[in-house]
């Protein structure tokens, strides 16, 4: 394995269009709940343990080569808002076109005929991670990161808060994810042997709720 | 006072007793958990489930098991509030509930809500599987802690299958040692009372009401399957009570 394909994969840059959603932050704004740096902080380590332990572990079990289209069922459980469910599938198709002209993979090509609309982000995020030769933890490192550095940047756009504040609730959350990622490897392997339903499925309501009413907005900057 | 958790199951079986009525074949309780059928409509049996000790206290493990066999009808609520309680036994208590539905059973689950007391250490999981042509209609209400009370630990989750396929595997932690965030803007927010309303059809696999918001913090979803989910989030447990009630009507 190459560690700087967990570098490239992890670039906001990469061009997998995650940098038109906002991860819950401009609804969250939208309705109060984010109004600066210590909220998004609290924003952040509530989605990092809920939204991005599920996601990195579907990107860790993907990783590990378990079955992709019980895994996208899976996180269709997992996500009981449609606009979310949407959204993954969007951010999902647009990762598996930059990652099989990236990485050609036959698993990726097999994935985007299994899914024409797309199959959800953390699941192609995993594959991805298998077709560069990473680990499940590297995996689950990537989409843990992903749930949180997505919101921080978003919030500095949608509240002109300082760039550095912004980075600095994503290094004290280092820990947090570290233990993230832990969790969601872990949960993979088991769930190699148990099947994927012993994979986490921790919801966060509000955000949920909140997605859904954002869905609704006529003008927004973020898709989702 | 007790120093072992305390193991006790429920088992409740709904029958069509052929004179278009349902019938009970089997309604045991035991300890703490005691079912009681009680007079019901034309069609439907009724139960409830009475709590004849308090708890779970830590280290109890209780367990529900219902049945609705095929063409069968039953109405399930409780006599009060569960109270999470800390024990003398050391160790989480778990609360289990497995309901089946078989093809055109018709399950209405509406018990009274599930209190967190504070010290309290609450695993509830509750997996309902619902043949394609079974209808159900199940409420579930967690209130973090009595009044002005801090909560104590809870874990819910609610995993439906229908016709043996996932459609909504959810779970909630909260509480003093629960993954930090729980109660801040992405999760709870600071609100203490939190429910979901799952109501199964089969003719919403075709057609399922749309996504939309009921006010108050909530939301009406299809999920991806023939089932719709209500969730909301509020102060307490009277306002929640509300708009999940209001959400049962508008469903139907």
């Amino acid at each position: 394995m190459s560690r700087s394909a967990l570098l490239l994969l992890a670039d906001g840059r990469f061009p997998a269009g995650g940098h038109a959603h906002s991860g819950g932050a401009e609804a969250a704004v939208g309705d109060g709940r984010i109004t600066g740096a210590a909220t998004l902080a609290e924003f952040c380590r509530g989605r990092l343990h809920t939204t991005g332990l599920v996601a990195a572990s579907l990107a860790a079990a993907a990783c590990l080569g378990l079955d992709v289209v019980e895994l996208d069922a899976a996180a269709d459980a997992r996500t009981p808002s449609p606009a979310l469910r949407t959204a993954a599938r969007k951010l999902g198709r647009q990762l598996t076109r930059a990652a099989r002209a990236t990485w050609p993979s036959t698993e990726l090509d097999a994935l985007a005929r299994k899914f024409p609309k797309g199959a959800h982000q953390p699941v192609v995020l995993g594959l991805t991670a298998r077709a560069t030769g990473l680990g499940a933890l590297d995996a689950a490192y990537c989409a843990a990161y992903e749930s949180v550095s997505g919101p921080a940047s978003a919030t500095v756009r949608l509240l002109s808060l300082d760039p550095f504040d912004a980075t600095g609730v994503l290094a004290r959350l280092a820990p947090d994810v570290d233990r993230v990622a832990d969790l969601a490897a872990e949960a993979a392997g088991r769930a190699v042997g148990q099947g994927v339903d012993v994979l986490p499925a921790a919801s966060a309501p509000l955000s949920e709720i909140g997605a859904e009413a954002h869905a609704d907005w006529a003008v927004r900057l973020f898709a989702s | 006072m007790r120093t072992h958790g305390v193991r006790a199951t429920a088992r409740i079986v709904a029958r069509r007793d052929g004179r278009g009525g349902t019938s009970l074949p089997v309604l045991e309780g035991e300890g703490p958990l005691a079912p009681r059928r009680t007079r019901g409509g034309a069609a439907e049996a009724r139960v409830v489930l009475v709590g004849a000790m308090s708890g779970p206290l830590g280290g109890d493990r209780f367990a529900v098991r219902a049945t609705v066999e095929p063409g069968a009808r039953l109405r399930v609520s409780s006599a009060a509030a569960t109270i999470a309680l800390p024990g003398q036994a050391k160790g989480e208590a778990h609360y289990d509930v497995r309901l089946d539905i078989e093809d055109d059973g018709e399950l209405v689950w509406l018990p009274e809500q599930l209190i967190s007391a504070a010290g309290s250490d609450l695993r509830v999981t509750t997996r309902v599987e619902a043949a394609p042509g079974a209808r159900v209609t199940l409420r579930e209400e967690q209130v973090l802690g009595r009044y002005g009370e801090e909560p104590g630990r809870l874990t819910s989750r609610l995993v439906l299958r229908s016709g043996g396929r996932l459609v909504l595997d959810q779970e909630l932690a909260c509480g003093p040692g629960a993954p930090g965030g729980w109660d801040g803007p992405a999760v709870l927010g600071g609100r203490r009372a939190v429910g979901q309303l799952l109501v199964v059809r089969p003719e919403f696999e075709s057609a399922a009401p749309r996504a939309r918001l009921l006010g108050g913090g909530a939301t009406l979803v299809p999920l991806a399957g023939p089932a719709v989910l209500v969730t909301a989030v509020a102060a307490d447990a009277r306002l929640l009570r509300r708009v999940l009630d209001e959400a049962l009507t508008a469903i139907g």
